[in-house]
């Protein structure tokens, strides 16, 4: 058994220690909001914040994260970041066919909350690990821009 | 549906479709009157079912049933447009499902009686079917209102989802549901002109932006059911390969492995190893040793293959187009131009790889699926299973992408996950998870094709003859939706019916037949062939130093909508004005599933090469239903072909598929993706495509900018393999 501490709850799991926490998230624990595209670390579909940092699950032997906070697309909302971000790519309608788009805020989120105000050269940065098939990049950077905004005002 | 049945099914698909000329851009033809819907399926005890599209509760949301999968397209926000628009309801109080699969009440008119997505018709298929439904439960509800009230239905308005009688009395349309279950379903309502429209043609937001925003969409990857299974499949390493024997021992002994079977479709065979959970049964795949039988395989590169074409290229093809006689004008011109172009094979890389679940049940089935293909499905599965089509059910869920590659006429994942829960003789819902490694090799491409293409000029500058010569496979042979002869549409549309007016004109074609599996990929043909006509024009037009706008607005005098997406680009992105001695613009026109749209790439000279700044697009659509969609397609469109242009290929070595994921098949990026405008030409006509028409226009407007740098022309897709990179 491992214990996990995920969006601020306790949660224990029987996956194998190899299984990578995108994995245990989705098929042990039922919480399917991060995606899997790639299983290689080159999409960000998957992407999660281990203590506040965007981190790429599928590729994170869940073993490795047992004594570290982590947050997913189910509970970012519940931070004033996070919940300016979902705001924004709702308003700017940003997903498309939407695959992509947890692990877009996911990394958004984790932007901001360390970059209030990023340039388009941030916001590269920052995104380019996170692929959108569906080429939602335009609004993406507009609805970041749209985050911030409200982020400082 | 018996054997037969079946059949007449089989032979009307193919000759609706036929009757039209291209795949899936056929002529819709149109419903005689409302359908009642099959109550069993969409309604719900104590709702208001007019009809299979609407349904409206006590509460009084309307949901909208929608027969066309979600796959980003916007297709779900679209046709409840068009259904908002006829009730005047408020946005807020609708919300959109997925259709079941029952072609007699869903089926796509550009398809014939056939159930299904593509082709960039949901919403122009659609527009009449969903006007009249609306209209028709419109109509009901004020019947019902008027007789409550003792008043005249046509002193009964509704305005934001509220009817009103000017003595004051007003009632929101659940208060109305039961009495207007009661009523008969009137055949004859006319549905609002357009004149009268105050929701089309204006900006509404997406009905499933908050879903997708907060993780909550489920898409196929994240449907569970309980005791579910999921099933990790290896595939053949070469194309036609077959199972010889397989060692499962090491594979069972992982945790969680419950099973390892052989299966084989009409797609492919190969070996599942079906677990409790993905790692589980990804473990098991990868620890099973297996044979593969390789007789019949397919062991060709594809740089073999492109050696063949070339030679093609020089041979006389089939014919698909004759006007006059090129060779006579090829004599008499003053001067000839001559280009090769060369594609390779493209993979969708849709975000979500290929998935599906099954249940198989006492002679049924149930599929839960980001579903575009309803009817193939239900007789691929039906067929492997033994069963009836009708008893297929399947479910649809949103899809994370597809670009084409959900509509398969192999139903290739979906048989696939059939065929594995058959193997294993379960009645435990199954589901499919192919990996990105196993959706990209697993074929289904956008063909590799080499063009060949000759014009001839007059000593003004003029062009009198176009010869164009296409090599490559058939998508649609061999397949419900075949060509009848020998071309295939699909592989010559945006070719043979070039608008350009060129009196000797000459569209031929050398169809291919190695053992790769392809498959339509956003925007078909026009892929290819609109690279090979737009570049090769300006080619001629850099050569007779003619101005390319000016160009092609003197051959288009007989295609107005032509005209006005080429005027409303160029004065949009300011081409006639003056520029700065570092930007460079390129232009490009093409018609697409009956729409137009043209582009202007903005390049700047950096000291790290050009740079694609931004894109100003320009599209006839005809009415814009939401035009917010509309750009976030011109949008999605111009990502999606701008990735393949600049790095999109798919390469055999000895039949082997050489990439497998996003490093070796990578895709365009946020910090590729240039600003992108779009400006819709105003139109009184019916809606017609917007989800492919914006893909095939990018590369042929990024690579006329490119050959302006140093006059040397693009004629090898992608430009990565050219080593061309952009700032
Ligand atoms: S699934 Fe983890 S980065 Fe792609
Ligand atoms: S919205 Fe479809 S992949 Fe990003």
């Amino acid at each position: 058994m491992i214990t996990l501490d995920i969006n601020g709850q306790k949660l224990q799991t029987d996956a194998e220690p190899d299984t990578p926490l995108l994995w245990v998230l989705r098929d042990h624990l039922g919480m399917t909001g991060s995606k899997f595209g790639c299983g290689k670390a080159l999409c960000g579909a998957c992407t999660v914040h281990i203590d506040g940092n965007a981190t790429r699950s599928c590729v994170l032997p869940v073993a490795a994260v047992a004594s570290s906070k982590i947050t997913t697309i189910e509970a970012v909302g519940q931070s004033k970041v996070g919940k300016a971000v979902q705001d924004a790519w709702i308003a700017e309608d940003v997903p498309q066919c939407g695959y992509c788009q947890s692990g877009q805020i996911m990394s958004a989120t984790a932007l901001l909350a360390t970059n209030s105000k990023p340039t388009d050269a941030d916001i590269d940065a920052a995104m380019a690990g996170n692929v959108c098939r569906c080429a939602t990049y335009v609004r993406i950077r507009a609805a970041i821009k749209r985050a911030a905004g409200t982020l400082t005002t | 549906m018996s054997a037969v049945e079946q059949d007449a099914v089989i032979q009307a698909t193919r000759r609706d479709v036929l009757k039209g000329g291209a795949v899936l851009t056929v002529a819709m033809w149109l419903p005689t009157g409302a359908v009642r819907a099959n109550e069993a399926d969409v309604s719900k005890a104590g709702t208001f079912v007019p009809n299979a599209f609407v349904r409206i509760d006590q509460d009084s949301t309307v949901t909208v049933l929608s027969k066309h999968v979600e796959m980003g397209q916007g297709s779900y926000t679209g046709l409840a447009t068009i259904v908002a628009e006829e009730l005047d309801a408020d946005w807020n109080q609708i919300r959109v499902e997925g259709a079941p699969a029952d072609a007699k009440l869903y089926n796509n008119f550009a398809f014939g009686p056939f159930q299904g997505t593509g082709g960039s018709t949901a919403i122009a298929n659609s527009y009449d079917q969903l006007k009249q439904a609306g209209a028709t439960a419109r109509a009901m509800l004020v019947t019902a209102a008027a007789n409550r009230w003792g008043v005249p239905a046509n002193e009964i308005t509704i305005a934001s989802g509220v009817l009103q009688h000017k003595s004051g009395k007003s009632a929101r349309f659940g208060e109305l549901v039961a009495d207007a279950s009661k009523l008969p379903v009137p055949t004859d309502v006319k549905p609002k002109d357009p004149s009268a429209y105050n929701r089309i043609g204006k900006s509404a937001p997406r009905v499933d932006s908050r879903a997708k925003s907060t993780g909550k969409a489920i898409f196929t990857q994240d449907f569970k059911l309980p005791g579910m299974l999921t099933a990790v499949v290896a595939h053949p390493p070469r194309f036609g390969g077959k199972v010889k024997s397989f060692d499962a021992s090491k594979a069972k002994q992982i945790k969680g492995v419950k099973a390892v079977v052989a299966f084989e479709t009409p797609a492919r065979a190969g070996v599942a190893v079906v677990a409790t959970d993905f790692w589980s049964a990804k473990k098991g795949r990868d620890a099973l040793s297996i044979e593969w039988d390789e007789s019949n395989a397919f062991k060709q590169s594809s740089d073999e293959m492109l050696k063949e074409y070339r030679e093609l290229t020089r041979q006389p093809g089939d014919i698909a187009k004759q006007e006059g006689d090129v060779e006579q004008a090829f004599a008499s011109a003053a001067r000839t131009f001559e280009a090769t172009y060369e594609f390779p094979y493209l993979a969708h890389a849709a975000m979500e790889p290929m998935n599906c679940v099954v249940q198989i049940g006492q002679s049924s089935c149930e599929i839960w699926n980001g579903e575009q293909f309803q009817t193939a499905d239900q007789m691929a599965v039906a067929k492997l299973l033994g069963i009836s089509p009708k008893d297929v059910k399947i479910n649809q869920l949103y899809a994370g992408g597809s670009f084409g590659r959900r509509a398969n006429p192999l139903s290739d994942y979906v048989v696939e996950t059939a065929a594995i829960a058959k193997a294993m003789g379960t009645t435990d819902p199954v589901k499919l998870v192919w990996t990105r490694e196993d959706d990209m090799r697993a074929g289904f491409y956008r063909p590799m094709y080499v063009h060949w293409l000759k014009a001839g000029v007059d000593a003004q500058g003029k062009i009198i003859a176009w010869q164009h010569r296409i090599v490559g496979q058939s998508i649609t042979r061999g397949t419900l939706f075949a060509s009848q002869g020998k071309i295939d549409a699909t592989s010559v549309e945006g070719a043979q019916n070039l608008p350009y007016q060129i009196p000797n004109l000459q569209v031929e074609l050398h169809t291919t037949e190695p053992k790769v599996p392809v498959l339509w990929w956003r925007s078909v043909g026009s892929t290819h062939t609109a690279f090979a006509t737009e570049c090769f024009l300006d080619d001629i037009a850099r050569e007779t130093r003619q101005d390319p706008y000016q160009l092609r607005r003197a051959l288009l005098a007989k295609h107005p909508r032509h005209l006005a997406v080429l005027d409303l680009v160029a004065e949009k992105s300011g081409w006639k004005k003056k520029r700065a001695a570092d930007e460079i613009y390129g232009l490009a026109l093409h018609e697409s599933f009956n729409s137009v749209v043209g582009q202007v790439a903005k390049l700047k000279k950096t000291p790290n090469g050009p740079k694609l700044v931004s894109v100003v697009c320009a599209v006839d659509c005809g009415i814009a239903v939401n035009p917010n969609i509309v750009a976030m397609q011109m949008e999605s469109g111009i990502g999606y072909g701008l990735s393949a242009a600049l790095m999109g290929a798919v390469t055999l070595k000895e039949g082997r598929v050489e990439q497998g994921n996003f490093d070796d098949y990578p895709v365009l990026r946020i910090n590729e993706m240039p600003a992108v405008e779009t400006h819709i030409v105003p139109s009184k006509n019916k809606p017609t495509g917007v989800g492919e028409p914006g893909t095939p226009v990018i590369a042929p407007a990024l690579a006329n900018a490119l050959a302006q740098i140093d006059g040397k022309p693009v004629r090898v897709l992608p430009l990565s393999a050219q080593g061309v990179k952009l700032a």
